[in-house]
């Protein structure tokens, strides 16, 4: 029998739990666990340079490798600043253990030094919190956290630990539980096989197919059994935001991104189908666009491993819950039952005049036959800095972003064929994410391309990271586009409030990137024309061991195209350019 | 919309209930009345609560009730038979001839008068929420100093239970 502290058992867990980085930073009330990690974990620990940096970087690690990502902050303001990052790891259901140290048990409520109620505070942000009160508790807690955050519909789980809890002459026995079972928590296993079959002849019998596949087909592992129901079925495929990667995006099946800045055939083939197979994904206003208005022809089967996700805010004709990997498989094998019972049934050519449809939306709007952006300007377009990106890492690259017009370039113009490759805040929109969920994929996979989209706007809301960078060696690729401008602000206020730039322009206040980047002792490099771009960008991949800041100026007046016209509008109502609309 | 009883059966630990109480406010949904307590197996607390709202509305709240991890199962008892009650204490004032007539409401009602002093009642009845505000406009507004109400706690009829 082995006797450990809290401190030590922390220690231990997250050697046990097979963790591979914990991302946090020190502080009073967690001065214990780091003396017990200094001491004995093999786990290495990257010190960050702001929490939320930590809870990003988390989150990067967990969204490229699928596995949960591990904090550790102190009480107080270190709890605080983790709220951020674990509001966006909420939203996007990503998998998370975040451990906040907590004042003394005995000076819980009384407004001690560095106390907060963090699990009052992150109560509506995570899928479940533990407050430890006592120190014999922490391995199966820990346990449980790992076990409810990647299960089921994933999501971050908040531990709370006192500090006397963790005294190292405080020992107990520590017993490192194999597998855990919550009475009150049991996710779905298996799709119900009465709503699969419903859904099997929907789809048999449709003649507009569309799937619409979101982030749970990534987040659910199931890109795979995606792609063989798809092909088989000869439907097309769009992806939200989240879901990109998970088909390929150089198949022809597939149709781009959907919603608010989706592809033109993506939206319309969604607005005139008849049947939409909606998998992993929650029809959220970013896709919808007016609720009402929302695809009027269709009958709607979504899948979700969640049943609240399901019919929230449109309603399903076939509703399945279940993980996303088993139930297209079953769908699958009940499509190919169905067809060989009854040889009458539509086979894959059946959808021919829908293709053509299809086709003549793409050869009109699409985005990747030719050019849509505006080439009479002397400027680089931010949208070729992202077609040289996707050329020079040949599409394989891991790819973060921040929030804005360059996050909306990057899903319109990089094609991921893989998932876990586009990394970004796609349910919160958090500016600053971009940077360290980098740092978290670049860790998880040293020997990968791992860039980071991102405007002089994000990048310096978590900025500070680059010294994290130098400290660790972490060579991620900075591709900025600099416009001046909040850019996505100042698209809303050209479009929408008469051009008038309400705190959206930066003047000459912004500091000098290259040299900032030289200060932290990595490598700028500054492109203002286009005839560089490509040649830069290649250096910068070339260098392995260096982290590059590529400062790329661009047309400072480019707005994001589609764009759903909104409010009032369907799918179908976008903006394709500054002058011309559907 | 309607009126809706949800009873709840959850984990008895700390925080359970602030994340129900908290996923109400969150989410913009109603809650009318709230009564919790500890059950037989004191590792379980039920929760009941009255909510209004359409069938969408009542739809989501039971389905993100459900996604908590403390709550181990619940049930919408207005969906089928219950019984539903609630208990109610009151203080009236009670003077002269009044005393009498309280005294005989309260025997309507089948309810009991408590505590009695010399010019005050204390009068607890129990039933259906809508029996209790009967009572009260039977009394009259102007003879009632204080009410206290538990909130609707209610239960199935016939075998159907609420268990783990």
């Amino acid at each position: 029998m082995e006797l450990l502290s809290g401190g030590e058992m922390i220690a231990r867990a997250m050697e046990d739990e097979g963790v591979e980085f914990i991302f946090g930073y020190p502080g009073g009330a967690v001065l214990h666990i780091y003396d017990a990690l200094f001491k004995s974990c093999k786990v290495p620990h990257i010190l960050v340079r702001h929490e939320q940096a930590a809870t990003h970087a988390a989150d990067g690690y967990a969204r490229a490798t699928g596995k949960p990502g591990v904090v550790l902050v102190t009480s107080g303001p270190g709890a605080t600043n983790a709220i951020t990052g674990i509001a966006t790891a909420y939203m996007d259901s990503i998998p998370m253990v975040v451990l906040s140290g907590q004042v003394m048990s005995h000076l819980i409520g009384e407004d001690a030094f560095q106390e907060t109620d963090m699990l009052g505070i992150s109560r509506p942000i995570v899928k479940h919190s533990f407050q430890v009160s006592r120190t014999e508790d922490i391995p199966e807690i820990i346990k449980k956290a790992f076990y409810i955050a990647s299960s089921g519909r994933p999501g971050p789980v908040v531990i709370d630990l006192p500090k006397d809890l963790t005294n190292p002459h405080d020992k107990f026995e520590y017993n490192y539980p194999k597998k855990v079972k919550l009475r009150s928590y049991t996710p779905a296993a298996r799709g119900h096989s009465g709503q699969i079959k419903k859904a099997a002849s929907l789809l048999l019998g449709a003649k507009r197919p569309v799937i619409y596949a979101g982030g749970g087909v990534v987040q659910g592992n199931a890109s795979e059994q995606l792609r063989v129901l798809a092909r088989e079925l000869n439907f097309p495929v769009t992806h939200t935001l989240m879901g990109l990667g998970a088909y390929p995006a150089s198949d022809r099946q597939f149709l781009g991104m959907l919603g608010m800045h989706g592809f033109y055939e993506a939206n319309n083939a969604m607005h005139h189908s008849d049947v939409i197979l909606a998998v992993g994904a929650r029809f959220d206003d970013r896709v919808t666009n007016t609720c009402g208005k929302f695809c009027p022809g269709a009958k709607i089967v979504h899948i979700d491993i969640d049943p609240a996700a399901i019919s929230k805010t449109i309603a399903a004709d076939v509703p399945i819950v279940g993980p996303v990997d088993s139930v297209l498989v079953d769908l699958l094998a009940v499509i190919r039952e169905m067809r060989e019972a009854d040889s009458s049934l539509p086979d894959a050519s059946s959808l021919k005049h829908w293709w053509s449809q299809i086709d003549e939306w793409r050869d009109a709007h699409g985005l990747w036959v030719k050019p849509r952006y505006d080439l009479s300007t002397p400027f680089i377009k931010p949208q070729q800095v992202i077609e040289t990106l996707c050329k020079v890492t040949h599409g394989k690259a891991y790819v973060s972003s921040d929030v804005g017009q360059h996050q909306m370039f990057a899903a319109q113009y990089y094609k991921f064929d893989e998932p876990r490759r586009w990394l970004n805040s796609g349910g919160l929109g958090t500016m600053g994410f971009g940077l360290p969920a980098a740092m978290g994929a670049k860790l998880a996979f040293p020997d990968a391309d791992v860039a980071c989209v991102t405007g002089e706007g994000s990048i310096q809301m978590n900025i500070q990271e680059l010294s994290t960078c130098a400290q660790y060696n972490i060579p991620v690729k900075i591709i900025s586009l600099y416009n001046g401008y909040l850019g996505m602000v100042k698209q809303w206020q050209d479009m929408q409030y008469e051009g008038r730039y309400s705190e959206s322009v930066y003047e000459n206040s912004l500091p000098d990137f290259v040299k900032l980047t030289e200060a932290y002792g990595h490598v700028g490099i500054k492109v203002t024309q286009l005839s560089d771009l490509e040649e830069a960008m290649k250096e910068a991949f070339a260098r392995k061991n260096d982290l590059v800041f590529m400062d790329i100026h661009v047309d400072p007046h480019e707005h994001v195209y589609p764009m759903h016209i909104a409010p009032n509008g369907s799918m179908r109502d976008m903006w394709l350019s500054k002058t011309e609309r559907t | 919309m309607m009126r809706h009883i949800i009873s709840v059966l959850m984990e008895n630990e700390p925080g359970a209930l602030s994340r129900v109480v908290g996923l109400f406010s969150q989410r913009g949904y109603n809650i009318e009345t709230l009564n919790v307590a500890p059950t037989e197996d004191p590792t379980l607390s039920r929760l009941t609560l009255t909510t209004i709202g359409d069938d969408h509305k009542i739809e989501q709240i039971t389905k993100h009730l459900n996604r908590l991890i403390d709550v181990v199962k619940l049930v919408d008892l207005s969906e089928g038979s219950h019984i539903e009650r609630e208990l109610m204490l009151v203080k009236v004032r009670a003077t002269g001839a009044q005393r009498a007539e309280i005294k005989r409401c309260t025997d309507i009602f089948r309810g009991q008068i408590v505590d009695v002093g010399p010019s005050v009642y204390t009068i607890q009845v129990t039933g259906a929420a809508d029996k209790l505000d009967s009572f009260l406009e039977a009394v009259g507004e102007a003879a009632i100093m204080e009410v206290v109400r538990s909130g609707v706690s209610g239960i199935a009829r016939g075998e159907k239970i609420l268990s783990l």
